[in-house]
């Protein structure tokens, strides 16, 4: 089969809608426009069926219990807006403490960072090596006034999944709320908030081939019934969580996405992660000093995270981009001079962490663009390295680290 | 972000990429740049003692696409320029040439660190012969 250019290789970024979930969704922008909260004529509980069904679907792929603990917002970035400061407000009487990873997205962050301002205290967690978590790390971290623990459940960056069991286990047991951000993770691997002990979990759809501008808040209502304050304000929509006018064809979308993701979800992880390996060794067998980001068995089967020492993440993308598009943890692709804060987290070196590249395999990924991928990337890493004065030093024998440098 | 075609062309097809012997006569080096800052560019000029003209330019950079252009593009200002002359290039005018955005600044300013910390070893290892050089030829 012929390339057909640019590929797409970030799909922790986005993904495209699949068409049978567009398919799903038509209907609703013409003919079944109606408003879900109008109770009083067919158009209303033609919609509201909609969203009941969709609520459903993606309760299921989560594991929920009952339906009416999904509540709709307009994305993952919403979601855990909702959730860290719902949790916050609710519960502050009871105490100003919250324990989160040095991992975590940043809508994450950011909140944390809100939070701090307005007096919250937040520990954050170190990680080891492979990106993983400890449990007991984080226990230790629990205080008198921890109110909740968040923890993402799979990295938006290295793949790695956390033992999110075990942490949802310990949250019981010290009366701690716990929420998960899952907008990764989602129709990826098996998500079970019953099993799990996950009382709030941060979910969106266009990760899994549905619309951008949904998501979902899953808000547990028994052992324990979590209650969070809302932030918008109005006509009390989504158990007066989230008031707005639902987006009805994109909820619908949402829903047939989770579903579809349900169906596929074995099969389709083990050839991604067929492929993901392919790359993984396409790339680790030709080009020397290459190494894995996060975890090597715990990860999400479409991510590969690779750093490719003596040369620049974005001069790599920018090798590439006329043909793959890839994203890399390195400062130059954002304004900040900072490198990837996960790639650091996990303990690399400032300059590996300047060199990650991510790819991001997806349910139209093909075994001829992986191989295309693979060989383009070791072919500009290694011209990138015939330009490098690091790489230079490196084969003179110059130990790189004992040298000074003059950092501006 | 997008690139200027200028950037992309000394990306792809950079201009002397290389790297003298460090003890060649008339061989000025400046390595600037830290690994962990995600920018190092090592910048080479050859100077003839007699005329004390830059004959040739390479340089090798560790660095994002603008950074290359830069260094790249430093390389050809060099080339024939006499060592006073060098030194007036200014990173605002490799700015200008690739138009470089804002957060691009300190590629620029790092290739004028590279020229003049060149020019710097230069001048500490090859002054005096350049001047033994022109009484010789007085």
């Amino acid at each position: 089969m012929a390339l057909k250019f640019p590929i797409f290789m970030d799909s922790q970024s986005t993904t495209a809608v699949d068409p049978r979930v567009l398919e799903a969704m038509i209907p609703y922008f013409t003919e079944k426009f109606g408003h879900a909260a109008s109770r009083n004529h067919p158009f209303g509980w033609e919609a509201e069926a909609a969203v009941d069904k969709a609520r459903a679907q993606v309760a299921k792929q989560i594991g929920a219990r009952d339906p009416k603990e999904v509540v709709f917002t307009s994305g993952g970035t919403e979601s855990i807006n909702l959730a860290l400061k719902g949790v916050a407000e609710m519960y502050r009487e009871k105490g100003t403490h919250i324990v989160a990873t040095t991992i975590e997205q940043r809508a994450t962050m950011d909140v944390c960072k809100r939070l701090e301002r307005q007096g919250f205290e937040i520990t954050y967690v170190s990680v080891g090596h492979d990106g993983l978590v400890d449990p007991e790390a984080i226990r230790k971290a629990l205080t008198p006034k921890t109110i909740l623990i968040s923890v993402m459940f799979a990295n938006n960056e290295i793949g790695t999944i956390q033992p999110i069991g075990e942490i949802g286990k310990l949250a019981k047991e010290h009366g701690v709320l716990f929420h998960t951000d899952a907008t990764q993770a989602l129709g990826k691997t098996v998500i079970d908030v019953e099993a799990m002990g996950i009382d709030l979990l941060s979910a969106t759809a266009h990760l899994i081939y549905g619309p951008k501008g949904i998501g979902a808040l899953y808000v547990r209502r028994k052992n324990p019934r979590v209650r969070i304050a809302a932030m918008m304000d109005g006509g009390g929509h989504e158990r007066g969580m989230r008031s707005g006018t639902v987006p009805v064809p994109l909820v619908v979308g949402f829903g047939r996405a989770a579903e579809l993701s349900g169906e596929v979800m074995a099969e389709e992880s083990k050839r991604l992660a067929a492929l993901r390996d392919r790359l993984q060794d396409l790339i680790l067998s030709k080009v020397d000093e290459a190494y894995l980001n996060g975890h090597p068995d715990r990860r999400l089967a479409h991510n590969l995270n690779v750093s490719f020492a003596y040369v620049e993440g974005e001069s790599v993308l920018m090798g590439l981009n006329k043909d793959v598009a890839l994203s890399s943890g390195s400062a130059c692709t954002s304004a900040t001079l900072e490198p990837s804060y996960v790639i650091s987290a996990l303990g690399v070196d400032a300059e590996l962490a300047h060199s990650s590249i991510r790819f991001g395999l997806h349910r139209f990924t093909t075994e001829e663009e992986v191989d295309f991928v693979g060989k383009r990337t070791v072919e500009v890493v290694q011209r990138l390295r015939e330009m490098s004065p690091l790489y230079e030093m490196a084969k003179e024998g110059v130990d790189l680290k004992a040298l000074h440098w003059k950092a501006e | 972000m997008a690139y200027s075609d200028k950037v992309i062309d000394h990306y792809n097809n950079p201009r002397n990429v290389g790297s003298f012997l460090k003890d060649t006569a008339g061989v000025g080096t400046g390595l600037v740049g830290a690994p962990e800052c995600g920018d190092v560019m090592k910048l080479q000029i050859k100077v003839n003692l007699e005329t004390g003209v830059i004959e040739d330019a390479k340089f090798k950079t560790f660095g994002c696409g603008s950074a290359i252009a830069s260094s790249s593009l430093a390389t050809e200002w060099l080339k024939g320029r006499t060592v006073d002359d060098a030194a007036k290039i200014k990173n605002t005018d490799i700015v200008n040439e690739l138009k470089l955005p804002p957060v691009k600044i300190h590629c620029s300013v790092l290739a004028e660190d590279a020229i003049k910390a060149a020019l710097q070893d230069y001048r500490e290892k090859w002054a005096k012969a350049e001047a033994s050089a022109d009484m010789g030829a007085s």
